[in-house]
């Protein structure tokens, strides 16, 4: 069954016709070619398909294209503004984050909703926060520091 | 040494097009009319196709094509990623088919279908029907040897892929000159390389009548070689474009799906067809890490010297050779270079079993070598009474030493300052004495390994790199490699190397990513640890060649001799005075477009690197055990590295990182489960296999001792693989020291580590009751 849906990606309106069944995933990557939302089980084991809906990190690949209608997404292409990286974005960079880079789109999304909430959060609660994206280069460490960096300056620009 | 650029922790030159989202993986790219391809799979371990009807499948409206091993070329070939051998003596075993009419393992490829989409594909898949004479199968490798086991292949009688082994001295009288000759038994299980991006690729047939292939490779050359093979294609039909890949680990140094999904493409008539694996897919149906089995016989005084040893390894490669017998004789050869022996007898099997293919991974048969060694030697310190320290030390090699099989002659070896980093980071002694005579449930301990490991395959293979450089008008430089970048960050080495070479700041040398076997420089790719060394060596060259020729020009402008000058920050400056002559601009365009002399600067040349350098390090660990519930923590971990010059210390404190999470992985928690009656893989998702979490990963600690490696590109030596190896002997020392127990089989997950404690006698009674 066909539907029409209306949404916004990164800011911008869009509506399309998707068939009830179809993913969010698989919209988003097949048909309006935001490839930065990467595959990596299909069944939200990975965390690497996290997108923002509203704000809220959620697994793009068990989560229906139809429930998405009058939601807002952001993905990755839609974090940096003007073709600057956000804060996030240069905490991984600089604190070297980064190796085959398929788990980041789903991290750098994560982080970006903690850093949003405004809250603070302990080192276990990073890392809890975070728990549900799986990363088989880094062993995690750097991207914790990178994390806590953004977290840190946003708190500090804050006050 | 002074450098600018190397030594530095340059910003890998991919990161903003990966925190962006930019960068394209090979499911990023879209053709038109693309179509989708899935395959059907052995629902038994060991079974004949009797007979196939595809009609309905092929009935069903969107379906582009159907088809077996009937439908294609009977071509046997081998998929390992190694340099082809011109001497047929030395090739991979040729056991493989694109699909095959004996399904091996559960999950072997029988069928493929090509559809419209994914749901056409997949119900197409269910109207195939196939009809199976299901034979016996073996999941063991003691099994399959057995007289009268069922054989999975014709011509490998016993199941024996190969027994081929080395030695030298006689440790058969060195068992009769020690004081002791002690036994020990050691396994490792399967374990899957994980890499987050799939094993995927597409491909077509082009207006040229060429095959196409895209695909997450980490060796596009090779794959272009073996698809032509394959397909019995004229190798230079075949093209492949590697562009980002999410990982690799050693399961994209082999031939997986590429082949199919060629041959997907030609059976729909040259249509692009895209063959991306689901997770549960990759599981069984890429690579594994072998599963080992090692026993060790050694010869020892009683001050500690190593007389001989005897290693007899049985390793389970599953239903095809792949990397096969290589594996095993990688294990081999990489404890040598690190203990003194006097004589060694390595004796190895590899045996086909009924399971998923075992193949490269992370460290190539190392880590499980490492893991029995390492134990052995804490479990034959503690029979001497003899410090564990002591004893590794009292064995070890020096500089100078040859290795009497392959002559390899160590250059560096920084293992000594290793050991006295890695005792002061994790303060050893004073650990060591808090830790005495601990009876509560709670126990800590403390453990270390060594190990030692190789950069590149020489003198086993061919260790051929590429590399060229083409100046532009600016100055810039554009840098190509065939050796690929696949998250290790062996693009910002290279840059980095060439920005050295040439002066010019980091942003001045491009490197362009995609490998495409078109245009790419020949290089076999990413495995072995060999990028940073071996193609290092390419690239200073090719770099070097390009100084010399913009010195010339410079000499014709300015007059003074090339030797009076150097390049210094994008300015051609002669030497003695510290004076700007001209910018390199200026040499660059006078290159592109002096009226009688131009001829752009550039190089394109390779190295042939007939030596090999030794890389070394320890891990030290300190556990926290709870006796009570058999879990086993990570406290505290050290991984100290000699890789030579480190070129990158940001980059590879993350490889550090990343192998070592590997390694605590398989040591603790990680194994491939099999139902023992079927065969079939019980864990093949990321829920039920446990890839450790960020929560399961304790903080990781990279320490560098730096030598100077002469043969290598500003002293720098192999990193990549090297994390890996040391951390689950280590951690399983560190157990034995917090509780008296050895384990002797990893990973260490609750259940074992509680009954064998239990077993031990290490829990009250009361706390028996309870259970």
């Amino acid at each position: 069954m066909q539907k029409r849906i209306a949404l916004k990606v990164n800011g911008r309106p869009v509506q399309i016709e998707i068939d009830i069944r179809e993913s969010l995933l698989d919209v988003l990557r097949d048909r309006l070619q935001f490839t930065g939302v990467k595959q990596g089980c299909s069944v939200g084991e990975c965390g690497a398909c996290t997108v923002l809906i509203d704000g809220v990190p959620v697994n793009s690949c068990i989560y229906l294209a139809a429930w998405a209608d009058g939601k807002s997404v952001t993905t990755v292409e839609g974090i940096a503004q003007d073709g600057r990286l956000s804060p996030v974005q240069e905490a991984f960079v600089e604190e070297g984050a980064i190796q085959c880079g398929f788990c980041t789109p789903g991290l750098v999304l994560s982080t970006t909703a903690l850093v949003e909430s405004g809250k603070r959060f302990t080192h276990d609660e990073v890392r809890r926060e975070l728990s549900g994206h799986l990363c088989r280069c880094t062993g995690y460490q750097k991207i914790i520091d990178a994390a806590e960096r953004a977290l840190r300056e946003a708190e500090a620009a804050s006050e | 040494m002074d450098h600018n650029i190397v030594g530095k922790s340059v910003t890998r030159l991919d990161a903003v097009a990966k925190v962006t989202g930019k960068a394209k993986y090979t499911d990023d790219f879209f053709e038109r009319d693309m179509l989708v391809g899935k395959v059907l799979r052995s629902p038994h371990a060991h079974a004949v196709v009797k007979s196939v009807d595809l009609s309905r499948a092929r009935a069903l409206p969107g379906v582009a094509a159907v088809f077996t091993a009937l439908d294609l070329p009977k071509i046997k070939f081998a998929t390992a990623g190694h340099p082809w051998s011109l001497d047929p003596g030395h090739r991979d075993v040729e056991d493989r088919l694109i699909l095959t009419d004996k399904a091996r393992f559960v999950g072997d490829a029988v069928a493929a279908v090509v559809a419209e989409d994914a749901l056409t594909a997949e119900k197409a898949l269910r109207l195939i029907d196939i009809e199976y004479e299901v034979l016996p199968h073996v999941l063991t490798a003691e099994d399959a040897m057995k007289e009268g086991a069922p054989l999975l292949h014709e011509n490998r009688p016993g199941n024996v892929v190969s027994s081929f082994g080395v030695q030298f001295g006689d440790v058969e009288a060195e068992f009769g000159r020690a004081d002791h000759v002690i036994e020990g038994d050691y396994e490792t299980s399967v374990v899957q390389h994980c890499h987050i991006e799939s094993m995927s690729a597409f491909a077509y047939v082009d207006a040229d009548g060429r095959v196409v292939v895209n695909s997450s490779t980490q060796i596009p050359h090779i794959v272009r070689r073996i698809v032509a093979q394959a397909l019995g294609l004229p190798w230079g039909r075949v093209q492949v474009i590697k562009p980002y890949i999410g990982g690799g680990f050693g399961n994209k140094q082999d031939v997986v799906v590429e082949p199919l999904a060629a041959a997907m493409s030609l059976a729909a008539g040259g249509r692009p067809v895209r063959y991306c694996m689901t997770r549960e897919e990759v599981f069984i149906d890429t690579r594994t890490r072998h599963a080992m089995k090692l026993h060790l016989k050694t010869a020892v005084d009683a001050d500690g010297t190593l007389r001989g040893i005897h290693v007899q390894l049985l390793s389970n490669t599953g239903a095809y050779a792949s990397h096969g017998h290589s594996i095993a004789m990688s294990a081999g050869g990489k404890f040598r270079p690190l203990y003194d022996f006097a004589s060694v007898k390595f004796e190895p099997k590899t045996v086909y079993t009924n399971l998923p293919v075992a193949g490269a991974m992370r460290g190539y048969g190392t880590p499980q070598i490492f893991f029995a060694l390492e134990s052995h030697l804490d479990d034959i310190a503690r029979r001497l009474g003899i410090d564990p320290i002591e004893l590794r030390r009292k064995n070890l090699i020096k500089v100078g030493h040859q290795d009497p099989l392959t002559k390899n002659v160590v250059r560096s070896f920084g293992i000594p300052q290793c050991i006295e980093k890695g005792m002061e980071l994790i303060r050893w002694d004073e650990k060591r004495r808090a830790h005495l005579d601990q009876k509560g449930p709670r126990r800590r301990g403390l453990g270390m390994a060594l190990f030692a490991y190789a950069s590149g395959t020489h003198p086993v293979a061919l260790e051929l790199a590429g590399a060229r450089i083409v100046m532009n008008q600016d100055g810039s430089v554009t840098l190509q490699v065939g050796a690929t970048e696949i998250g290790q960050g062996s693009d910002t080495v290279f840059a980095q190397i060439t920005a050295e070479v040439l002066g010019l700041p980091i942003g001045m040398v491009h490197v362009v990513t995609t490998q495409d076997t078109d245009i790419t420089p020949f290089d076999s790719g990413a495995y072995a640890s060999r990028q940073t060394f071996v193609t290092g060596i390419a690239v200073r060259k090719a770099a070097m060649e390009v100084r010399d020729k913009v010195l010339e020009v410079a000499a014709r402008r300015t007059g003074l001799a090339p030797a009076e000058m150097d390049i210094r920050d994008c300015r051609i400056v002669e030497t003695a005075l510290g004076r700007v002559v001209c910018s390199l601009e200026d040499v660059a365009m006078d290159a592109y477009y002096d009226r009688l002399l131009a001829a752009p600067i550039t190089s394109d040349t390779s190295a042939n690197v007939r030596i090999n350098a030794m890389s070394y390090g320890a891990t030290f660990v300190e556990v926290d055990v709870d006796v009570e519930t058999g879990k086993v923590e990570v406290a505290e971990i050290w991984n100290v590295h000699d890789s030579g010059t480190i070129i990158n210390p940001r980059l590879a404190e993350g490889q550090v990182h990343g192998g070592v999470s590997m390694a605590l992985g398989a040591a603790l928690l990680e194994q491939m489960l099999f139902d023992p009656q079927t065969g079939k893989a019980l864990n093949n998702n990321l829920l039920d296999y446990k890839l450790p979490t960020i929560l399961d990963t304790p903080r990781i600690n990279a320490a560098f001792v730096e030598t100077f490696e002469a043969a290598g590109s500003f002293g720098s030596k192999s990193l990549g693989e090297c994390p890996v190896i040391s951390p689950a002997p280590a951690v399983r020392n560190a157990v034995l020291d917090a509780t008296g127990v050895a384990f002797h089989k990893i990973p260490l997950y609750p259940q074992v580590v509680f009954e064998k404690f239990r077993e031990a006698g290490l829990l009250a009674q009361r706390s028996v009751d309870h259970v």
